[in-house]
């Protein structure tokens, strides 16, 4: 099992200048990790992230999208993943933090601790999805994940982090928003 | 009950051509009988716009959000059905975060000509006022004439950065 802080960190040490898709503990602790303006909070409807995730890398097929999900989030928009199989986007690459917990909502557990993302994300039509549970195999995998063909997916078995409540107010703002937007349009 | 008057059909290739013309990039949709035929059969087919079928309609949602930061437009098309399914979602992006959400709605089961806030059908019935309470402006099209709202209506929308929604009241046909 692996510390998701420790995980944000690895990343973090290769990220250029790809756009991050964060979602509720994924997000709290990524933007602890590294705040940046290309940095994007999927906003308000739990389980979202992909989806606006994949609208960037079809907007912006010249850069790389990385998704921060959570998998109580992936199970409230599992089509999703159905979705991004039959688009296909080379620039695609998404992260489930799996911790068989609605960590943001109280630490309740998510309806099957067990179950398999990466055959569910196989399945649907992403073939280059693998399972990842020990620190340095994902240390290892990160370039890749940052530059091979597309779509990807990794379901990142980790350890239960802090419940909540957290804060939301500054990851959603209109500034971080409008920061972004700039971000993007020059470059 | 209103009185039957006669109405050029409403043809979906007038629909098309207005969402062409606000320069749609995407069309996102979950399929909606009502509009099966008449637009999303043809679209499907329709080398200018992109068609994204997704499985459920809030992933339309989080799509365009993501789409119109890149620049990119998108039309959201569903029936009314995936309208009250994605609720929670067009409340954050179109109503909290005022995003340009452009939602094409087929009003499945509206009897010809009675208006959608006196059908029998419930869910028919509440979907103006549902857009009132959210705040969101809304265009009914009814007949071919109608056509013509679409266009400045998204430009609008994307200027604005505000959501609208297209009440589509009778089956477009397909010629």
């Amino acid at each position: 099992m692996i510390d998701r802080k420790q995980a944000w960190a690895a990343l973090a040490r290769h990220i250029m200048d790809e756009i991050v898709v964060a979602t509720y503990s994924s997000a709290t602790d990524w933007i602890a990790t590294v705040d940046r303006p290309l940095n994007y909070f999927a906003f308000g409807a739990m389980g979202l992230a992909s989806s606006h995730a994949l609208g960037l890398a079809l907007a912006r097929p010249d850069k790389r999208v990385l998704v921060l999900d959570g998998d109580g989030s992936l199970l409230m928009n599992l089509g999703t993943l159905v979705t991004i199989g039959a688009v296909a986007p080379k620039n695609f690459t998404h992260i489930v933090g799996h911790n068989g917990s609605y960590e943001a909502n109280g630490g309740h557990p998510i309806p099957n601790r067990q179950t398999d993302f990466a055959g569910i994300a196989r399945s649907s039509g992403i073939a280059k999805a693998q399972r990842i549970d020990q620190l340095a195999d994902f240390e290892r995998a990160i370039p890749g994940l940052l530059k091979d063909e597309g779509p990807l997916f990794v379901d990142l078995m980790i350890e239960q982090g802090e419940l909540g409540p957290r804060s939301y107010k500054d990851m959603y703002s209109r500034t971080r928003r409008e920061a972004f937007r700039q971000a993007l349009q020059a470059g | 009950m209103q009185a039957d008057t006669p109405q050029a059909p409403l043809q979906g290739a007038s629909i098309i051509a207005a969402v062409k013309q606000a320069g749609v990039d995407y069309i996102l949709s979950v399929p909606d009988l009502h509009t099966s035929n008449g637009l999303l059969k043809p679209i499907a087919q329709d080398k200018e716009l992109t068609l994204i079928r997704t499985c459920k309609e809030d992933e339309t949602l989080g799509l365009a959000a993501g789409l119109s930061y890149g620049n990119k437009r998108a039309l959201i098309l569903i029936q009314w059905t995936g309208f009250l399914y994605a609720m929670n979602a067009i409340r954050a992006m179109a109503c909290d975060q005022s995003m340009p959400m452009c939602m094409m709605i087929g009003l499945l089961g509206k009897e010809p000509d009675v208006p959608s806030r006196q059908s029998a059908r419930f869910g028919v019935r509440v979907v103006e006022p549902i857009l009132d309470v959210m705040g969101i402006a809304y265009h009914r099209i009814s007949e071919d004439a109608d056509a013509a709202l679409i266009a400045p209506a998204i430009e609008q929308a994307y200027a604005q950065s505000k959501p609208i929604a297209f009440l589509i009241e009778r089956r477009p046909v397909h010629a």
